[in-house]
């Protein structure tokens, strides 16, 4: 079964006078428990396709069907909603809160999804131990290791049992062994059945996925399953 | 109803953790309502106070007397027309006081201006008082020390004299006034009573605590002509009867004064209604103006709330993209950031609040007066309505933010 369908998905920007086509004409089906990278050079659309993906955008024209919703055009609220419920962000710069214990950071998407605190409380500790952060869950970002962060980040993304994890270079803050880990951590999201979006433009990042997109000007280019191998090692 | 009070409460204990991480923007912030409410609670308090001390110098004085004067204190009349009235005289008020059935009480009064002087201490224009021994049941006098002056005194027009509290302390600080000496204009006086002090500043002085009271056919011996005019004062029973009192006062005095039907009446009878409506006037205005400069000062920490609170917005344009992306709605940030203003405000209230009772204890040594309950509430509602009110627009701004642009923003 699809959990994301899109339907011939443009997005366009007006600069100025100027139109930009930064999605022109996107189709594309991800199933269930997937592992798919989004691959291209800066321009290529990936940052546009990933909000869109992410319910952080609307597409200009196209459907967009997530979990069999069409939710090209919800208003804002509802849109939202969906986020709070489907889809788990992990972002290049882990988007903490920078004043918040990991505790808050990861209950919060539980406190918006009218979660009730006991319930919270548990599901929040379970996130933090599965990310192996059990025994940091009261120290603030800034007292964390950048790999610790982005830990928090994906038990933040993991909490409210999302869809689709949606990563937007995860590993780009990080250093390459640090970068490495989280890439283990989401190897065993994706045993788990969860379906995992990875938006990069690393070659030996991308090749954890089972399968790359490679956009260009706003246009898949190519849309491959990787063969099932040993993973590269990195600098491939 | 449960989801929204659930959220409502959640949003609460967001606010109060932005508030905390951002501590001393939070108190920067509320310095600004902590001086607005502190000056409105403690205007609010001086106006109470103001009115108590009236209220009190007016009841001290009686409530329901009516004075009888050839001139009307609070009115447009000419006041040439009312010049050429004959005196009331000392002998009317004996007739008028045969005559009158209704009241409690009467006496007639002449001021006169003196230096008082017992040894070395002296009070340079003091306001006497002449009167009779009646006098005193028409007011509500409590003495310190003696009594008021008899009956007899007050016919033989003997030397004696009833000190206000404030004169007393003057003239003798470390000393008992009760039967010494004061001389009036260099004529001595003994001293047979002293008033406890009555407490109103708003009477200036006519306030009794700075008055001195003699009997006064002394007035008359010492300071006055014999035609000179006197005020008659009528203490009614009680408020029900006086204005029953008043038309009875009116016709005995057209009687004693031998006017025919048709002819006006050449006399006043006033009323303190008319002093508590001229203080209405004069004190509204002050009144008014006190509250609005206050108010001012409230409004300029209400648009330092907004100032700031936009600025926190701008600041944490990343953390609202962060909690718009993983599902905050508009309400929710809009609610976050409301909750954050009227809490600051709330708090800054609270803490005006306290500052405005201390400081008024410092105000009730001039003025006794202490902070109501309606001033708390109305302190309090106007702080938590300043801080809806000045974050309605950042939250607005807040809660409309793109969350795209606000996880791009550095």
């Amino acid at each position: 079964m699809n959990i994301i369908n899109f339907e011939n998905i443009s997005r366009v920007y007006q600069v100025g006078s100027e139109e930009v086509h930064a999605l022109d004409n996107v189709s594309l089906k991800i199933d269930r428990n997937e592992y798919v990278a989004i691959m291209g050079p800066s321009g290529s659309g990936k940052s546009t396709l990933m909000n869109i993906l992410g319910c952080l955008d609307t597409p200009t024209s196209g459907k967009y069907d997530l979990k069999g919703t069409d939710v090209s055009d919800m208003s804002d609220n509802e849109l939202a909603e969906v986020r709070n419920r489907e889809i788990g962000f992990v972002f290049q710069t882990f988007n903490l809160l920078p004043r918040a214990t990991s505790f808050h950071n990861v209950e919060l998407p539980l406190i918006y999804a009218g979660i009730p605190a006991a319930e919270r409380r548990a599901k929040a500790e379970q996130a933090l131990a599965s990310v192996g952060l059990k025994d940091r869950m009261l120290h603030k970002p800034n007292e964390l290791s950048g790999g610790q962060r982005q830990r928090v980040a994906v038990a933040r993304a993991l909490v409210v049992g999302p869809s689709i994890i949606l990563a937007d270079e995860p590993t780009g803050n990080l250093d390459s062994k640090t970068g490495e880990d989280i890439m283990v951590l989401f190897q065993e999201i994706y045993k788990l059945g969860n379906t995992i979006i990875l938006v990069t433009h690393e070659e030996y990042i991308a090749n954890h996925a089972k399968r790359v997109i490679r956009l260009l000007d706003g246009r898949i280019e190519s849309d491959s399953q990787v063969a099932e191998r040993a993973v590269p090692k990195r600098g491939n | 109803m449960r989801h929204h009070l659930f959220e409502w409460k959640e949003g609460l204990l967001i606010s109060l953790a932005a508030i905390r991480a951002n501590k001393g923007r939070s108190i920067l912030t509320m310095l600004g309502i902590v001086i607005g409410i502190c000056s409105v609670a403690l205007m609010a308090t001086a106006i109470n106070g103001i009115d108590k001390a009236f209220v009190n110098g007016i009841s001290a004085l009686g409530a329901d007397n009516l004075y009888i004067d050839k001139y009307a204190w609070f009115s447009d009349e000419d006041f040439f027309l009312m010049r050429n009235r004959k005196n009331v005289t000392l002998e009317q008020f004996e007739r008028f006081e045969k005559l009158a059935q209704l009241p409690l009480a009467v006496a007639p009064t002449i001021l006169t201006v003196h230096k008082v002087l017992a040894g070395d201490n002296y009070v340079e224009g003091t306001l006497m008082t002449g009167t009779t021994d009646g006098y005193v049941r028409t007011t509500n006098f409590n003495f310190a020390r003696g009594r008021f002056f008899s009956p007899l005194e007050s016919s033989g027009a003997r030397n004696v004299a009833v000190l206000g509290s404030e004169i007393a302390a003057h003239l003798f600080p470390r000393q008992d006034p009760l039967a010494q000496e004061v001389k009036i204009d260099s004529i001595p006086f003994r001293v047979v009573g002293v008033l406890e002090k009555q407490g109103s500043n708003m009477l200036g002085n006519f306030n009794p605590d700075n008055q001195v009271y003699i009997p006064i056919g002394t007035v008359f011996k010492y300071f006055r002509r014999d035609r000179d005019t006197v005020t008659i004062v009528v203490r009614a029973r009680n408020t029900a009867m006086t204005e029953a009192t008043k038309e009875e006062a009116i016709g005995m005095m057209r009687r004693v004064r031998g006017l025919l039907y048709d002819e006006k009446d050449d006399f006043s009878v006033n009323t303190q209604e008319g002093l508590t409506r001229e203080y209405d006037r004069v004190v509204g205005v002050i009144k008014l103006v006190g509250l609005f400069i206050t108010g001012l000062s409230l409004l300029v920490g209400a648009i330092g709330i907004m100032n700031i609170m936009f600025v926190s917005v701008k600041e944490r344009t990343r953390e609202i993209g962060i909690r718009k992306a993983i599902g905050a709605k508009k309400r929710t940030i809009m609610g976050q950031f409301l909750t954050e203003a009227a809490v600051i405000c709330l708090m800054g209230g609270l803490v005006g609040l306290v500052l405005a009772v201390l400081l008024s204890m410092l105000v009730n040594k001039f003025l006794p007066t202490s902070i109501q309950m309606n001033t708390v509430v109305l302190a309090i509602s106007i702080s938590l309505l300043t801080g809806i009110v000045s974050g309605l627009a950042p939250a607005w701004t807040a809660a409309k933010m793109d969350p795209v642009e606000a996880l791009r923003y550095e």
